[in-house]
């Protein structure tokens, strides 16, 4: 590494730097270099906190609680792949087969979000963030396996630059830009986003066919259309479920839940209550299950709390895009009650909104929203609070 | 019962009068740059549509369309007034905001003022004609659909106020690129926030 910074720091550091070859570039280069070395300025005035951990470290640690989720997911899609054509697979090839159609999904995305971001900061000569990072991870962890990568790289772009650039770039946009891929991907091309035949590959060479009966539906998709699912609780739990790519291992994502609540990177106050917003909204289903309307809706109704909490995209949307510092409630009420909104509505939505068996998305999109609303208001009531405290103790 | 409740969840959230029809968006915009004044205006809309939209279905049920006036006299039978629809629902929506202002000028002076011109052109803004105009073609069966639409229409016009004015005091510090800054920026929130509320579309209860 050392000889490494050495090179850099006399023959390519150079040409980058005002009055070099590739001025316009430094934002590239600057990118390059500060994920490679930490940085070796700090502020000289004010008060500030020194300390190793800066927005790229905070990004690789998230994408470090990503990797379980991704590499499940990889093989998952194998794994399903195989059971639809009823054939028999090794582990590796199962992964193997899920590995070509994932990774072309996360090249796609970085290159064509990163390109997008080195573009806009190339023009606008700021430095490059990296809040792209894991937005990138995010990206085609949420998507069907079986989206064309041309949609993926739009909804990409769409995602950084109506996301986030127009906001002024990391730190600053309202919406989670995955989300808003997904969100883009979802209204625009709804054909590949939802339904019954875009969670598993099912492509067939010479001499393969589908089994007999296969359905490929989601869990959430059965549940909304028939009540009832084929799949128990332990496998949706482990995994093993058709789904989006990332969505499906209550396990991995828990394992990445346990990383960013010791490193402190994600809220535990918005998993905590996100689950407890759930779970009362299903209670309360359950309470009310036998005077739905249709019997199909009684059934889903039914579905016991716990399970509703372990399938569809639920576990990874309130571990990975809740938490979202940026766009989430910044106070520490205010979390609570955000978190609590999410995973009340994501169940709400799930069940009563046929047209969106998965309702996680939107919930937390909707709660983008209303975040700066939440913290208004908590700010507004310590305000009051102070304010009467010191009244009291200027009079007494 | 039920069917007021789903009325007025309806008009909140799935027929939102900014996300789903974009009404009334000149004070929304305009108006939106501080929660307090949003707050204020808010309510003034909630206000004027909770009062209009009933009193509008009375006027319109008994009085303006075909065969209404029929409880006068049976020789009215055939009288169909509803080409005048449009003017008297203005009339009374501007003797509504009217009201509404000398209210808040007498007790709040300080929202009067920053509420500005905004406050006398709710008589012409388009979310609460536009909300007689849904009454009436929506043909609902009493004056108690009625007003509870005209209420759930002005609480999601609300919410949707507030919403924007909390996004646009965030984004006051976000280093939005020059020509976009002030509407273009709020524009563009508006659409990604009526994708957000697209969640509640469909939705039956």
């Amino acid at each position: 590494m050392k000889a490494l910074h050495n090179f850099l720091e006399k023959n390519v550091k150079p040409t980058f730097e005002e009055g070099g070859k590739f001025e316009k570039l430094w934002p590239v280069y600057d990118g390059f270099e500060t994920f490679l070395f930490v940085p070796g300025k700090t502020a000289s005035s004010g008060a500030h906190i020194r300390d190793g951990i800066d927005l790229k470290r905070t990004m690789n640690t998230v994408i470090m609680a990503l990797i379980p989720a991704l590499l499940f997911g990889m093989w998952n899609v194998g794994y399903q792949h195989y059971i639809a054509l009823g054939m028999d697979a090794t582990f590796m090839q199962e992964f193997l087969f899920g590995a070509i159609k994932v990774l072309p999904m996360v090249v796609v995305s970085y290159g064509v979000g990163l390109g997008v971001e080195f573009l806009f900061c190339v023009v606008k000569g700021h430095q490059i963030n990296e809040g792209y990072l894991v937005t990138g991870m995010l990206i085609p962890l949420i998507m069907p396996v079986d989206l064309p990568l041309w949609m993926l790289g739009l909804s990409a772009a769409f995602a950084v630059v109506i996301g986030k650039e127009v906001f002024g770039g990391t730190g600053m946009n309202i919406f989670n830009p995955a989300l808003i891929a997904r969100a883009f991907a979802f209204f625009a091309y709804p054909a590949y986003m939802s339904g019954d035949s875009v969670w598993i590959n099912t492509s067939v060479s010479e001499g393969q066919s589908v089994v007999d009966g296969f359905s490929g539906a989601t869990i959430l998709g059965e549940l909304a259309t028939t009540g009832s699912t084929s799949y128990s609780a332990m496998q949706a739990f482990i995994g093993t479920i058709p789904g989006s790519v990332g969505e499906t291992s209550v396990i991995m994502i828990l394992i990445g839940a346990g990383l960013l609540i010791f490193t402190g990177i994600g809220s535990w106050r918005i998993m905590l209550s996100a689950l407890a917003g759930g779970a009362a909204m299903g209670l309360i289903f359950n309470a009310v299950a036998p005077y739905a309307i249709t019997e199909v809706q009684q059934q889903f109704m039914a579905v016991p709390f716990w399970e509703q909490l372990i399938v569809g995209g639920f576990a990874f949307g309130i571990v990975f895009m809740a938490t979202d510092p940026v766009t989430g409630a910044r106070t520490n009420t205010g979390k609570w009650i955000y978190g609590f909104l999410i995973g009340f509505l994501a169940i709400m939505i799930r069940v009563f909104n046929p047209a969106y068996p998965e309702g996680v998305m939107l919930a937390i999109l909707f709660m983008n929203t209303m975040a700066p609303l939440v913290d208004h208001y908590v700010l507004q009531a310590n305000i009051k609070r102070r304010q009467k405290r010191t009244l009291k103790t200027a009079e007494g | 019962m039920q069917e007021l409740i789903n009325i007025f969840v309806k008009a909140v959230f799935v027929e939102n009068m900014i996300f789903a029809y974009f009404l009334g968006m000149c004070s929304y915009l305009a108006v939106s740059k501080k929660v307090s004044t949003g707050v204020g205006l808010g309510l003034a809309v909630i206000f004027v549509l909770g009062i209009t939209v009933p009193a509008n279905y009375l006027l319109d049920n008994y009085v303006l369309s075909e065969g209404a006036l029929a409880w006068l006299s049976p020789e009215f039978a055939d009288v169909d007034l509803s080409f005048l629809s449009f003017i008297l629902f203005i009339a009374i929506i501007a003797s509504m905001v009217q009201l509404v202002e000398m209210t808040v000028e007498k007790f709040a002076p300080a929202l009067y003022n920053s509420l500005g011109i905004f406050l006398p052109l709710i008589a012409v803004n388009c979310a609460i004609l536009g909300g007689s105009l849904f009454m009436q073609e929506r043909n609902y069966a009493n004056i108690a659909e009625a007003s509870v639409f005209g209420l759930g229409s002005g609480v999601g016009w609300f919410l949707a106020i507030v919403a924007i004015a909390a996004i646009r005091e965030k984004i006051q510090y976000s280093n939005v690129p020059g020509p976009l800054r002030g509407l273009g920026i709020t524009f563009i929130v508006t659409g990604l926030m009526g994708i957000a509320f697209m969640s509640f579309m469909g939705i039956k209860l």
